[in-house]
């Protein structure tokens, strides 16, 4: 593809790589872009990606898998959108997929990138396991396949196969059979969802996930739908209905909000925590939800609720996103976003760090590992705080 | 293996280090139009020590050597016009110190005007620096290096009047520390030790600072922006004359520009205002808008526009985008007050011959003892010609600048030329001998202020 057949080929040169997509709201510092926190070098900023796509498809650069991996390392956050003040910043990201676009077409893509897209195209997950085990965190638990539910409790990949996002996972089903909301799940007839798909621009495989499970959904007789994962959630509520899939789609912590403010949701005992939480990108930036996962933090006794410095539309991103939580791009540094992160949350004083994204939830506890605050601060999913305060006894989880 | 690159791994890490394509692309551009070079290394060090072995390998090895702050000057000051290394400072930004009774604060080279402004804010409410309209990723270091000026010139002058001591590598790899520092004590006052200033406005050719102490002012509770407008832009200079004498702004500036159109060839006056209360802000204003400019007002000669509380803290400008194209630069000058009307005349019709919308700036730097005035011209970066015209514009603006005898405020290597060109014969030949005794090998940002 030359630039003349770029989709946006009026818009990639009007960057002027003044900076602003790398700062928070507050302006703290020029860590708020996962990819240039990471590494520091002026290529991995968002103008830096910007002025390297445009280079590659002007010829005055050749495509490298050094380039391939700038390129992916990027999180799609959306910081960069928020803070960019001129009026193309609604593209920025679009910008990237679409130079990922040409990269998928053409083959050239880096090792782990591909491997990431065959398995979700062979095993409909990126981890290469077996679809007959998506359901198997499940075991012991009594979940009822979705059949003419009010709900369908849509897990995703992660919180399907990754044994610690499968704690929140169940932790979530426990609590919304105390609920008494009637919901029920696919198991092994649950297939990726897509999102990662999209922002890694796989256009076509992402369009086969997206008409596969508009029409599994609908001969099931699905029309709402509460996610486990934010990631979901955004392919779900974002890009579905381009394909007819018109559904009522919810996070989970929405949903949850509302019983535990109306107070049908009996909490027995008092939580006492410090508690800060992380705003998981395709929740907060993507779809604007600040509110709700806050909301039933606030109104679980006992818990105190501390900000981070960066919070809300300014939360630095946990590195996972687009892919990178398994392709790792941003990973093995103490510059790494997740392990800037935790010592952010460590840095308030509090005791947990919670998330409402199995994804952030992997990758942040990692985190907290490799930096040896496992004794102060532990990372929980929002889930998972309340079903403890419920009474749910976690061996049941 | 290359061994240069190797050795620049085995002296930062492998991380922030580079010879790849990429980063050498990236590297090799200005914002502005400055022609690209390609650097043949990148390297982004985490301290002063790190900076210390890399001038030893580049003195070694004979490659040129360029630091780069936020790189955001516009006039190709940190291109690689020779090749070689650039030193990407901007990860050494911690916040040293700030000491609140003595309003200083000694920072890494790499602290941005948004993290001070940011931190300030946060932990020390009473207290600002001079931040200049740049965007917020422009380096302080990087600010004093040039010579700049920021929203509180007015009352304290350029920037790099504002600073209280300097950690510097030398070329060769020694460090020394200037001002108080110097002889172990606080970073609190640069005087009154022997004058050995020789690396502001140097462009990292005698030296890479690599850590500062700035001075710090009081940050009254209450800041905001007044507007007035003159036509005739004869007045400027006896307003700016009248506005100084006030003593009642901490900025000033004076703009016009031809869009939106309805403005085009008005003078706008911005002028910042800090009160710690309502009393002392109205009594402020009374002696601005009533005493100093009331006649203008009165005689219809000019119009008091309004007051805004708040400040823009970093600045957002989006002259870049004018053209849709991605690109602006500027020829900014030192130049007397009473040079304004013809600076502005003079702009207007270089950008009209150019097809660009003019856009011109001045703003006073002390108690009217000079201002900075600046001709903006945009560009869309992905029209050749309209670089071209943006560039021709520039150059046409330097030669301007000396013709009405102003001085070219960080000039690229055209207007380095002109100066040289004019340049006391002493003063030129002091300048090549403090050269070669620093850099006897030639390798810091060759071909910036080079005297023959």
């Amino acid at each position: 593809m030359s630039i003349a057949e770029f989709p946006f080929k009026d818009l990639i040169h009007r960057c002027f790589r003044c900076g602003y997509c790398k700062f928070p709201e507050n302006w703290t510092d020029v860590n708020n872009c996962p990819p240039y926190a990471r590494f520091r070098m002026e290529t991995y900023s968002c103008g830096g990606r910007l002025w390297l796509t445009r280079a590659w498809l002007n010829d005055q650069i050749e495509w490298t898998e050094h380039l391939a991996e700038i390129l992916y390392s990027c999180t799609t956050c959306r910081n960069c959108e928020i803070k960019c003040f001129l009026s193309f910043n609604v593209d920025i990201v679009n910008m990237v997929v679409a130079a990922r676009a040409e990269m998928v077409e053409t083959g050239r893509l880096p090792l782990a990138v591909k491997s990431f897209l065959e398995n979700i195209e062979l095993h409909g997950n990126p981890y290469g396991a077996s679809r007959a085990k998506r359901g198997m965190w499940t075991a012991g638990m009594s979940i009822e396949q979705c059949n003419n539910h009010e709900y369908l409790l849509y897990v995703g990949c992660t919180g399907s196969y990754d044994t610690r996002a499968q704690e929140s996972t169940k932790s979530l089903a426990q609590v919304l059979r105390k609920t008494k909301i009637s919901f029920g799940i696919l198991g092994a007839q649950e297939n990726c969802d897509g999102n990662e798909v999209h922002k890694l621009g796989e256009a076509g495989l992402f369009e086969l996930l997206a008409e596969g499970n508009i029409a599994l959904f609908k001969s099931l007789g699905v029309w709402k739908i509460i996610t486990l994962s934010p990631h979901a959630y955004n392919a779900f509520r974002n890009h579905y209905p381009q394909y007819g899939g018109d559904f009522v789609v919810f996070h989970y912590t929405q949903i949850l909000r509302d019983l535990v403010k109306t107070g049908t949701m009996d909490f027995f005992r008092d939580f006492h925590a410090r508690v800060t939480y992380h705003d998981p990108c395709f929740l907060g930036r993507w779809n604007g939800e600040y509110k709700a996962p806050r909301e039933i933090l606030e109104n679980i006794p006992g818990i105190e609720l501390v900000e981070m410095e960066k919070n809300r539309g300014s939360a630095l991103c946990c590195g996972g996103g687009a892919g990178n939580f398994q392709i790792d791009l941003l990973g093995g540094s103490e510059d790494s976003p997740s392990r800037r992160r935790v010592r952010e949350a460590a840095a308030t004083g509090v005791n947990i760090l919670a998330v409402a994204c199995p994804k952030c939830l992997v990758m942040l506890e990692d985190a907290v590992k490799g930096e040896g605050l496992e004794e102060i601060l532990s990372v929980r999913d929002i889930s998972e705080i309340l079903a403890e305060a419920c009474g749910i006894p976690h061996g049941l989880c | 293996m290359d061994s240069i690159y190797q050795s620049l791994v085995n002296i930062v890490d492998q991380d922030h280090v580079s010879n790849s394509q990429e980063e050498l692309f990236i590297y090799s551009f200005d914002l502005g139009t400055a022609e690209p070079h390609r650097p043949d290394y990148v390297v982004s060090p985490g301290t002063t020590g790190h900076i210390q072995e890399i001038l030893r390998l580049a003195n070694r090895e004979k490659i040129p050597v360029v630091p780069l702050g936020g790189g955001l000057s516009l006039a190709g000051l940190a291109v690689p016009l020779k090749g070689g290394i650039i030193i990407d400072l901007k990860r050494m930004d911690h916040i040293i110190e700030v000491n609140e009774k003595a309003r200083y604060a000694v920072l890494e080279c790499g602290v941005s005007q948004a993290q001070l402004t940011s931190y300030l804010e946060k932990n020390h409410p009473r207290l600002t620096h001079s931040e200049p309209g740049a965007p917020p990723t422009a380096t302080i270091a990087g600010n004093i290096m040039i010579h700049g000026q920021g929203d509180l010139a007015q009352p304290y002058g350029f920037n790099s009047d504002l600073v209280n001591g300097l950690e510097v590598v030398l070329p060769t790899g020694e460090v020394c520390r200037l001002g108080s520092c110097a002889v172990g004590t606080g970073w609190f006052a640069y005087h009154p030790l022997p004058d050995i200033n020789i690396f502001l406005g140097w462009y990292g050719t005698t030296g890479i600072i690599t850590r500062l102490s700035i001075r710090l002012f009081p940050a009254k509770r209450i800041r905001g922006i007044g507007q007035f407008v003159v036509e005739n832009e004869e007045l400027v200079p006896e307003i700016l004359f009248k506005l100084t004498h006030s003593q009642m702004a901490e900025d000033i500036i004076v703009y016009s520009r031809a869009i939106p159109p309805f403005a085009s060839g008005l003078q706008h006056f911005t002028v910042n205002i800090a009160a710690d209360s309502e009393k002392e802000l109205e009594w402020k204003q009374e002696i601005i808008w009533d005493d100093t400019l009331g006649d203008y007002i009165r005689s219809g000669n000019g119009a008091y526009l309004g007051f805004t509380v708040g400040l823009e803290r970093p600045q957002i400008s989006k002259t870049s985008d004018y053209k849709k194209g991605g690109g602006f630069e500027y020829v900014g000058s030192i130049m007397p007050i009473e040079k304004y009307p013809v600076c502005y005349r003079k702009g207007r019709e270089i950008s009209e011959k150019h097809d660009i919308p003019y856009t011109v700036t001045g703003r006073v730097i002390g108690a009217g003892h000079a201002m900075m005035f600046a001709w903006t011209y945009a560009f869309n970066r992905a029209d050749p010609d309209s670089m071209r015209h943006a560039r021709d514009a520039l150059h046409e603006t330097d030669d301007l600048v000396m013709e009405l005898g102003g001085i070219i405020w960080k000039p690229g290597i055209y207007g380095q030329q002109l100066i040289l060109e004019r340049l006391d014969p002493g003063t030129r030949e002091l300048m090549k001998t403090i050269k070669n005794l620093l850099d006897p090998n030639g390798i810091m940002n060759p071909g910036n202020w080079e005297v023959d």
